[in-house]
């Protein structure tokens, strides 16, 4: 049984002085309300990051710029050996796609992570956007979507930073048409990741997110070091393919350091799509198992 | 089990789990013989049982009427939640029908909830929006475009006296004016229905006071509210109608008035006498109508059926039975009264 939603017979809502709107809206379809309220969310979500900018930027340039700046600046600066064979300059420009990769995921994980943790088990501040028009479902989806925007706008910011930090050249090979199919598909696993984690951890257990989740995660991601270099300790080159960083690493390292070795895009392509559908269900299932009982 | 009609609410029965009602007496006000077409919310054999098998609600037939402050009363784990929670797309029904102006809850909820506006105990305003923003962006979840939104949100902050908070961060805003930034935002969007989950909780008088003018108001403009609430004496002043409600069961439905008349015990009297109190405790026990005779402290406490007229009718019996007073007062009953008659007196935790 349904019935149009639309203007009711009931007296207007409002005193003389300050009359309510009047009911302007007709009866608005399940997708055209669905639409409206998922666009409303993502300019909210926008309208927070731009308030919170100084913060964002801070937040995750800091680990990058950190790692960066030690490992490839005042390593080589001291005189401290790293890179392997390959020399500081080399080590450098491996690290640029590593950086990239474990900053998007960290933006996933801490940012969609972190808010979804926060707004469902402490403020209930979500409460809102459930409740607007438009299905469970959907308001995952917009989390990733905007989580996924944010991993982008993150790794634009990191990128000049492992680009001009090292104390040592860094030879990009820019392929353009791997990165540009890349980098979306790595920030949705990232958001979705984050949606994943962010609905299944409660605000007690939220701090495990860095130590137990995201620290093994970033070192064994193949970030400081390429995945085919692990041939001498196969157990862990094989146990590593569980990791869904690994593949966002190589990525990047076939789009911007392809003459390195790197796992085979036959490989990444793949593996980021089945992870970033699985973690999408999974995300999903997950905000709607929390929510709706 | 479930009859067809909503209006027609099962006897309940001891389940286990908690005391039987002390009373088992089921009332429906008014002239009801089913859903009228300006019933904003009904609910048909609505049941939920919860993974492990916990049967929150059972077999809920409710109705409430368009424009009405209907109050949902019930000792915690009444029910009253879970009620809330299924009309408000959050809780999915085991069974049953939830309608919320003419939408089918369960089967269309990204539908209904364009019907519904909710106001809940914890304060779930967007910390990262303020004041003005989370009006805001409320018209824009529903739909309203920019130019609509904004001046939905500036008129409901007058409205709401929030106006010259309206740039504040809502972490900043008083409990009072809290709620009633939730209740502007609930209504933004023209519900049919608001539902308020214990609207007054923590709320300084003032606070309450003001909360209530706000909802009275909106009621004579035609608002219908749905409320749960612990506070026999708002719900008692406020509400049109109320529902009692116990171990997922509706226990009565009537008007505040009607609830006392035929549920309540009656009046509470104490008299005192300087002599023969227990000659006086028996002589009254032997009247018809007279029960829960005690004697304590000095006075001969009873219940009478009703308050009206109970003070001469003491004065004459005593009189009668040469019986010396002092002291008489007679209490009207309470909501009270009525929701412990209903409910038990055992400690709900």
């Amino acid at each position: 049984m349904t019935a149009a939603v639309g203007p009711t017979d009931r007296p207007e809502l409002g005193t003389q002085d300050h009359p309510l709107p009047p009911p302007d809206r007709t009866a608005r379809s399940s997708p055209g309300a669905s639409w409206a309220a998922f666009r409303a969310m993502l300019l909210r979500d926008f309208t927070i990051l731009d308030k919170r900018l100084p913060q964002f930027v801070a937040g995750t340039v800091m680990q990058p710029l950190m790692l960066v700046f030690v490992l490839t600046y005042l390593f080589p600066k001291i005189g401290q050996a790293i890179g392997g064979g390959g020399g500081a300059s080399r080590f450098s420009s491996l690290l640029m796609a590593g950086i990239v990769a474990q900053t998007i995921i960290f933006v996933g994980i801490f940012t969609v992570g972190t808010e979804m943790v926060r707004e469902l088990g402490i403020t209930g501040e979500m409460e809102d956007r459930l409740l607007a028009p438009t299905s469970v479902s959907l308001v995952a989806v917009e989390k990733i979507v905007s989580g996924g925007l944010q991993a982008l706008f993150s790794a634009m910011v990191v990128f000049p930073i492992g680009a001009f930090v090292p104390s040592t050249p860094v030879y990009l090979d820019v392929q353009p048409v791997v990165l540009l199919t890349l980098t979306p598909l790595a920030c949705l696993n990232a958001a979705a990741l984050g949606l994943t984690m962010g609905s299944r951890f409660s605000p007690g257990t939220a701090s495990y997110l860095f130590g137990v989740v995201a620290l093994p995660l970033s070192f064994l991601g193949a970030i400081f070091y390429t995945w085919p270099s692990l041939t001498p300790v196969p157990a862990l080159k094989y146990a590593l393919l569980a990791n869904p960083l690994v593949y966002v690493s190589e990525g990047f390292r076939a789009a911007l350091v392809p003459s390195e070795p790197h796992l085979s895009l036959a490989v990444v392509y793949p593996a980021m799509i089945v992870s970033a559908v699985v973690f999408t269900v999974l995300g999903v299932r997950g905000l709607k198992q929390r929510v709706v009982t | 089990m479930c009859s067809s009609s909503p209006f027609e609410v099962s006897v309940p029965e001891p389940d286990g789990d908690g005391p039987a009602p002390t009373s088992p007496a089921i009332r429906t006000g008014g002239a009801e013989s089913g859903p009228a077409p300006s019933d904003v919310v009904v609910t048909t054999c609505l049941r939920k049982v919860y993974p492990g098998g916990r049967v929150a609600v059972e077999e809920l037939n409710l109705s409430v009427r368009r424009g009405e402050i209907f109050g949902l009363l019930g000792p915690n784990g009444a029910g009253k939640s879970t009620t809330v929670g299924m009309l408000t797309t959050r809780v999915i029904p085991t069974s049953g029908t939830a309608v919320v102006n003419g939408i089918d809850v369960r089967a269309y909820p990204a539908r209904a909830k364009q019907a519904i506006g909710v106001v809940s105990q914890a304060n779930t305003l967007d910390q990262g929006l303020n004041v003005w923003e989370n009006l805001y962006f409320h018209g824009r979840y529903f739909g309203l475009g920019d130019r609509a939104a904004r001046s939905a949100a500036d008129e409901l902050l007058e409205r709401f006296r929030l106006a010259d908070r309206k740039a504040s961060e809502v972490e900043d805003l008083s409990g009072g004016m809290a709620r009633r930034l939730m209740v502007a935002r609930a209504l933004l969007h023209r519900p049919a229905v608001i539902f308020l989950d214990e609207p007054t909780a923590g709320l300084d008088p003032q606070s309450r006071i003001a909360l209530w003018e706000v909802l009275v108001e909106l009621q004579g403009e035609g608002q219908t509210v749905l409320l749960t609430t612990h506070r026999m004496e708002e719900a008692d002043e406020h509400c049109d109608r109320l529902a009692i409600m116990d171990h997922g069961r509706i226990l009565a439905v009537d008007t505040p008035q009607g609830l006392k008349a035929s549920l309540g015990s009656g009046a509470a009297v104490t008299a005192r006498a300087e002599e023969r109190l227990d000659e006086l405790a028996a002589y009254l026990s032997r009247a018809a109508g007279v029960t829960e005779v005690r004697v304590i402290d000095g006075d001969v406490r009873f219940n009478l059926p009703a308050a009206h007229g109970a003070m001469q009718w003491v004065l004459a019996a005593a009189q009668a039975g040469g019986f010396r007073l002092t002291d008489l007062s007679v209490s009207d009953d309470t909501l009270e009264t009525v929701f412990v008659n209903l409910t038990g007196q055992d400690l709900r935790e």
